[in-house]
């Protein structure tokens, strides 16, 4: 890690003698424009390459930093270094007024995000262009004065967009190692497991949201002086946001260099395409070299480089005992857990019609029912996968019935899926060790992979542990969930129908697993059909039936309830 | 405040300019909501076709070109659609690849017909007739009469056939629609074949009613992407009814306030609708 950041700052330091070197302007120009774009497509990567949000609206950030710098150099005399840090404040604050409301709607995301970032570029650029800001005409610089940092003019450009260029790059690569960047990674994967995980998600979008706008509008301020005059048209239009993406994709938006591979490659391809006698021609040979590199290398190139080198697995640990599984507080057979009349509607569907139940610390509760009963549900509303319509639901003294999902996490719940939902894109490993930084454990990320690579020797899966989720079949991809519910060391641990599609076999492995993390302590939530595991794991037993519950206490007694019979059977026709 | 007669005038010439939009939205509505792909293209293939529309009027009437277009058309949409299949490109790639695609119809355009502006003269050009008080242009009526046949045919035979319901089938879940016996190659290269004679037919409305340049491709991109959104991915009668609204919010706001202010209104609605829209909070 220190040495890329080495690499990245030498390689900076390198690139700022070139001024002194004498070269022909035109180097310092066209060197200008590659730095300009590898912060703007760099910049937009952090959010947008790595939560998979794609935002179409980068230009109205890059045209925010624009105005704010022509605005504030030539109507208020500011210095130009001066209106900077102004440019990327205001994208940064335009960000997250659009963030804080388009992030608390689930549903716009994917291309619904893409256009109403588009949509909301055109909203500002009308509003610059019809209020005192432009006003139509567009806004000239000439009276700005260039700051003399280089030999030249040009000199000057190349060093301060060069200084902004690998603080991106920096930036980017840091926030890619750091826990900002796993739990962006996991929103790209899956939003809601990464939430039911602890991430928090809406933070973390809001936050990539604003540094990314940050650097689009310092990115903008420079801009706007080196073109010297601002116009409307050309700034707030789709160029932007269209080449951000053409550059990220084609560089690999999972790599923190990607975007800046990108911007290289295109920016030097148009130069040397568009200019000169074969204007025509090169802009065609550009549309081709794109969609060839594209269909041959969908993940882009550094996707594609990274993918050829993969399979070099680093030494594993050799058998170690797994950590313990719970926070070490515990009081046993004390309430841990008290829903009381818990309420969950689906468009008039009563899935859950005023569940109330209690888990006690130490116990292992089987929770079971016919199908739509609402097992899943109560599953789902506890682990704040769904919000409760009405009652409250009591975990260690607080009411979580309201809480955000990451918050019930890192307060010691965990869940399993009943269809396992992994992180398609991160290894096995890295899939376990993402809640032990996020959930209750509350782990750095070295000591979450060290975890991690416990709980899959725990779960048998440490030969894989550097394989995708792709890679495991069903039973694995059961046990992998576990690992994950597991790596958290939750207090309280939801399991889903972990059993369900394995064979006898497997049954047998898995029952002994949950035993095995029974004796470390855990208190256990399972949802299950396979009566054999039932009657082998449980203390206690509850029967939903339609959203209710129909029967509580020990296996014997709750099997035997003339209502539970009929609830699974149906009433005999005699 | 404009007289009512202005008002009326407006509203009118929004329905026409909303039926083009609804035109062009059709195709890229239908080959984003059932092929996954966000086809940038769509537009290039439609200026294509209005250069070679204005092309060909110089020997034959400009509705005739249709028959030389549409076929035409249609093989590039299969041909374009098989490539796709072949590399199994992803919808934000195919974003990519039309875009390169893009600029290379653009490249072509520019090489052909040069940067300058075309325009094409007929014997439709001009023509107009008087309802009442109001000026009714023949081009655009005559686009407004294809895109409401062509979105009520489509949304017919989506609706209503076998055809039609295996298409969408095919979309909501690919594998298992072809376990039930449904050739989904064949749908696609099928239904890429008609998006791209559908941005065909949008080009010679174009070219019937618009002055052409190779830079205008990009023009309509954003107007069009928001009324494909606003009425909703895969269908057919959305996109017009959506084209509409912005087409006749665009054209009254340019009349009562003024022609700047009008993207305001039509994005404004659409950022409304994407966040109002029912379902939308959890």
């Amino acid at each position: 890690m220190k040495r890329t950041v080495a690499a990245i700052l030498l390689a900076g330091g390198a690139l700022a003698l070139l001024p002194w070197l004498r070269l022909p302007l035109f180097y310092e120009s066209f060197l200008y424009l590659v730095f300009h774009w590898i912060v703007l497509a760099t910049s937009w990567n952090i959010l947008s390459g790595y939560s998979g949000y794609f935002s179409f609206g980068h230009g109205a950030f890059f045209g925010a930093g624009m105005y704010t710098t022509a605005a504030l150099g030539t109507r208020l005399d500011w210095p130009f270094l001066a209106t900077l840090p102004v440019a990327a404040l205001i994208a940064a604050a335009m960000g997250v007024v659009l963030g804080a409301v388009i992030f608390r709607v689930k549903r716009v995301r994917g291309e619904l995000f893409a256009l109403a970032t588009l949509a909301f570029t055109f909203v500002v650029g009308t509003i610059v262009l019809n209020t005192p800001i432009d006003g139509g005409p567009g806004m000239s610089l000439a009276s700005v004065a260039v700051p003399k940092l280089g030999p030249s003019v040009p000199g000057t450009f190349y060093l301060i967009a060069l200084s902004l260029a690998v603080a991106t790059v920096l930036l980017a690569y840091l926030i890619a190692r750091a826990k900002l960047g796993t739990g962006l990674f996991a929103i790209h994967d899956d939003e809601d497991a990464a939430e039911v995980m602890g991430v928090p998600t809406f933070r973390y979008k809001l936050g990539a949201f604003a540094i990314s706008c940050a650097l689009a509008g310092a990115a903008g301020g420079i801009h706007a002086l080196f073109v010297s005059y601002v116009t409307v048209g050309e700034t707030f239009s789709i160029t932007v946001p269209l080449s951000v993406v053409l550059m990220s994709v084609l560089g690999g938006t999972r790599h923190w260099a990607g975007p800046a591979v990108g911007a290289t490659v295109i920016t030097a391809l148009l130069y040397a395409f568009t200019t000169g006698d074969h204007a025509l021609v090169g802009k065609a040979v550009f549309g081709g070299v794109l969609i060839v590199v594209i269909l041959f290398m969908p993940e882009g190139v550094l996707g594609f480089l990274v993918a050829r080198t993969r399979g070099r697995v680093e030494p594993m640990l050799g058998a170690v005992e797994p950590p313990r599984a719970t926070r070490a507080t515990r009081d046993i057979g004390h309430d841990m857990l008290v829903a009381r009349d818990v309420r969950k509607s689906f468009r008039g569907v009563q899935a859950l019609d005023g569940v109330s139940l209690t888990v006690r610390e130490g116990e292992i509760l089987a929770l079971l029912g016919p199908n739509g009963s609402g097992k899943s549900t109560f599953i789902n509303v506890v682990s704040g996968h769904y919000r409760a319509n009405g009652g409250s639901i009591r975990f260690a003294g607080q009411d979580i019935a309201d809480w955000d999902a990451h918050r019930i996490a890192r307060a010691g719940i965990a869940r399993t899926y009943q269809i396992p939902r992994p992180f398609a894109h991160l290894s096995v490993l890295a899939n376990v060790a993402l809640p032990a930084m996020f959930g209750a454990a509350a782990l750095d990320a070295r000591e979450a992979r060290r975890d991690a690579h416990r709980w899959l020797e725990f779960t048998g899966l440490a030969p894989y542990a550097h394989a995708l989720p792709t890679d495991l079949n069903l039973h694995q991809r059961k046990f992998l969930e576990l690992a994950r519910a597991l790596a958290s060391r939750p207090r309280l641990l939801l399991l889903d129908e972990v059993l369900s599609g394995l064979t006898p076999g497997e049954i047998n492995g898995a029952v002994e697993l949950i035993r095995a993390i029974r004796e470390q302590g855990a208190t256990i939530v399972f949802v299950e059909h396979v009566m054999r595991a039932v009657l082998a794991l449980s203390d206690r037993l509850v029967v939903l039936d339609h959203g209710v519950v129909l029967a509580e206490g020990a296996a014997t007694t709750v099997l035997s309830n003339p209502d539970v019979v009929t609830a699974f059977l149906g009433t005999a026709h005699a | 405040m404009p007289s009512s007669t202005l008002l009326a005038q407006s509203i009118l010439s929004g329905l026409f300019i909303g039926a083009l939009y609804g035109l062009l939205g059709l195709g890229l509505s239908l080959s984003w909501g059932l092929l996954r792909q966000i086809s940038l293209a769509h537009f290039a293939l439609a200026f294509l076709a209005a250069y070679l529309c204005y092309q060909l009027s110089h020997v034959m009437d400009p509705l005739a070109t249709l028959v030389i277009i549409v076929p035409l058309f249609a093989l590039i949409g299969v041909a374009i659609q098989w490539v796709f299949a072949r590399f199994r490109v992803s919808p934000f790639n195919s974003l990519l690849v039309t875009f390169g695609l893009t600029v290379i119809v653009e490249a072509i355009i520019q090489g052909i017909w040069t940067a300058d502006f075309r325009k094409l003269e007929s014997s439709y050009g001009a023509a107009k007739f008087k309802i009442g008080a109001l000026y009714v242009p023949v081009p655009e009526l005559m686009t407004l009469v294809a895109a409401l046949a062509l979105a009520f045919g489509v949304h017919a035979v989506l609706r209503h056939t076998d055809l039609g319901r295996a298409l969408r089938a095919t979309a909501e879940d690919g594998p298992i629609a072809a376990a039930f016996g449904m050739n989904q190659k064949a749908l696609a290269l099928g239904l890429a074949g008609l998006c791209a004679a559908f941005a065909g037919i949008a080009g010679v409305c174009i070219a019937l009613s618009y002055t052409l340049a190779p830079s205008q491709i990009y023009a309509w991109i954003g107007v069009v992407f928001a009324t494909v959104m606003l009425g909703g991915l895969g269908g057919a009668i959305g996109p017009l009814v959506a084209g509409f609204v912005i087409g006749v919010s665009e054209s009254v706001t340019m009349a009562v306030i003024s022609p700047a202010w009008a993207p305001l209104v039509s994005f404004s609605l659409l950022i409304l609708v994407l966040l109002l829209k029912p379902g939308s909070s959890r």
